[in-house]
């Protein structure tokens, strides 16, 4: 890799052959380097990590900054792009825990922390029951083919999220329109820069109208009172707060949901399994974490200190993807990777990232997903895709993979 | 064996809770609070693989 010239190095992010798998060269460059050089659309060097031991060593290290105005912070953006987002002062959400480092980060996470326990996640289940029920009997109330994105993956989560965090959900065409639009990279930087304010604007006035009225009982009306008691957040922070719980509490589960029921419907043996007990579903879901690990983009970083990473050096101000998709996919540490395995019963991969910006939603998550499976298959045992799995349209320009729809006929 | 956890470096993942339910709890912060610190010999494997998936490195083993 050493002898390289610039003009060789891969480009990132990298094309699949099969939407299911990751791209075959993570593969090749895992063995060849595990640490190694790539090319981002705006002309950047960065480092990708493909190795499963060495991303938990970087997400875990404490040098590797998540700040994402940094002019080096690999984002999969052209150069305009990323300008639109890097200089657009408005935008709140650079002002979010994801984006902060310690000393800064903990007091910001310690003021959510309580609301995704495990044990206040599990005293939502009957009321998210509630919700999937609905949107289940909503599918199968649709002319056929139905969209299974639109009736469920999308909208229970989406209800889920306004319902903790006190947002109408009669707004979710904008917010839905805007997130599809920012984690696209097809979108034009102008597009970005005014879905980008429009997110903003819609969660300013919400916030805003929360801080001046009687405090709600939601997530974001509680942040607001414990904000007011211990002052951690300013308010733009908060907005900021509050626009990350919105996107990462609908769009990641949303394609959760649709890629998990695509693989529980193109392997008909272990799908069967599942719903003949319901019990083996907390153990399919990890492995299905594991096998999609849609989100790459939030685990990348950038060098505060010169760092040795599987014997090259990282140097200060250089940026590093770790790739969750090809960590999850080291066949040294998950055996056949590519086989889709419910008795896998494996818990570290890192598809809700790892170190202190591990996902802080992950049980609902969970818990949501189990649900939806459990409903959904119980309810329409004849459910099948319309079209092939292979001509779906999936999300190959968007920094969450996904799936945009799924048409079923039960 | 006996553990150790580090309330201040607990990120609230609750991994610890999942992986080893009879031994960790979170409190009302959504921190990490152990309820033994001498898990029984049934639960050490489990032990071993929330110490394992813990994102922020706030638990471990002193004795084995």
């Amino acid at each position: 890799m050493t002898d390289m010239l610039d003009t060789d190095l891969p480009s990132f992010p990298m094309a699949r052959e099969c939407p299911m798998h990751p791209p075959a060269e993570y593969k090749e460059i895992r063995q060849e380097a595990p640490v190694s050089r790539v090319r981002m659309p705006d002309g950047q060097l960065a480092w990708l990590v493909t190795g499963h031991e060495l991303s938990r060593q970087v997400l875990a290290d404490p040098r590797m900054s998540s700040d994402r105005t940094h002019p080096a912070f690999p984002l999969a953006l052209t150069t305009e792009q990323r300008k639109a987002f890097q200089q657009n002062s408005r935008l709140s959400i650079r002002r979010s825990m994801i984006g902060l480092d310690a000393p800064e980060h903990g007091p910001h996470r310690k003021m959510l922390i309580s609301e995704f326990s495990v044990r206040r996640i599990a005293a939502l289940r009957p009321r998210v029951q509630e919700i999937v029920d609905r949107c289940v009997d909503d599918l199968l109330a649709a002319p056929q083919p139905a969209d299974l994105v639109e009736h469920v993956s999308l909208a229970v989560p989406s209800l889920v999220i306004c319902e903790l965090l006190g947002v109408p959900y009669e707004q979710r065409h904008g917010f839905h329109e805007w997130t599809r639009k920012l984690i696209s990279r097809r979108t034009a930087p102008e597009e970005r820069r005014a879905s980008a304010d429009k997110l903003n604007d819609f969660l300013e006035a919400l916030v805003t109208e929360k801080e001046q009225g009687e405090p709600t009982d939601d997530v974001i009306g509680r942040l607001i009172a414990r904000n007011r008691e211990n002052p951690v957040m300013t308010h733009d922070e908060i907005v900021g707060t509050a626009i990350l719980l919105l996107i990462a509490g609908h769009e990641t589960t949303a394609n959760m949901i649709s890629l998990g029921t695509v693989a529980l419907l193109e392997n008909p043996g272990q799908k069967a399994q599942v719903v003949a007990d319901p019990s083996l579903l907390p153990a399919a879901i990890e492995e299905m974490l594991r096998y999609f690990s849609i989100v790459e983009s939030a685990t990348s970083r950038v060098a505060t200190d010169d760092i040795e990473v599987g014997g090259v050096t990282i140097r200060k101000d250089e940026g590093v993807i770790i790739s969750g998709l090809a960590a999850d996919w080291d066949d040294s540490v998950f055996e056949n990777p590519d086989q889709l395995d419910f008795h896998r019963g494996a818990r570290h991969h890192v598809a809700f990232g790892y170190g202190i910006h591990q996902c802080l939603g992950q049980n609902l998550a969970r818990m949501e997903l189990e649900i939806v499976f459990e409903t959904l298959f119980r309810k329409a045992p004849n459910l099948r895709l319309a079209v092939p799995a292979a001509d779906l349209p999936y999300k190959d320009d968007a920094s969450i993979y996904g799936i945009y729809s799924v048409p079923v006929n039960f | 064996m006996h553990i150790t956890a580090d309330r201040d470096r607990c990120v609230g993942a609750g991994q610890c809770v999942l992986a080893a339910p009879a031994v960790f709890d979170q409190d009302d912060d959504g921190l990490v609070a152990p309820m033994t610190f001498d898990p029984a010999e049934g639960e050490q494997d489990n032990v071993r693989q929330a110490v394992n998936v813990c994102p922020s490195s706030a638990i471990w083993i002193d004795k084995e």
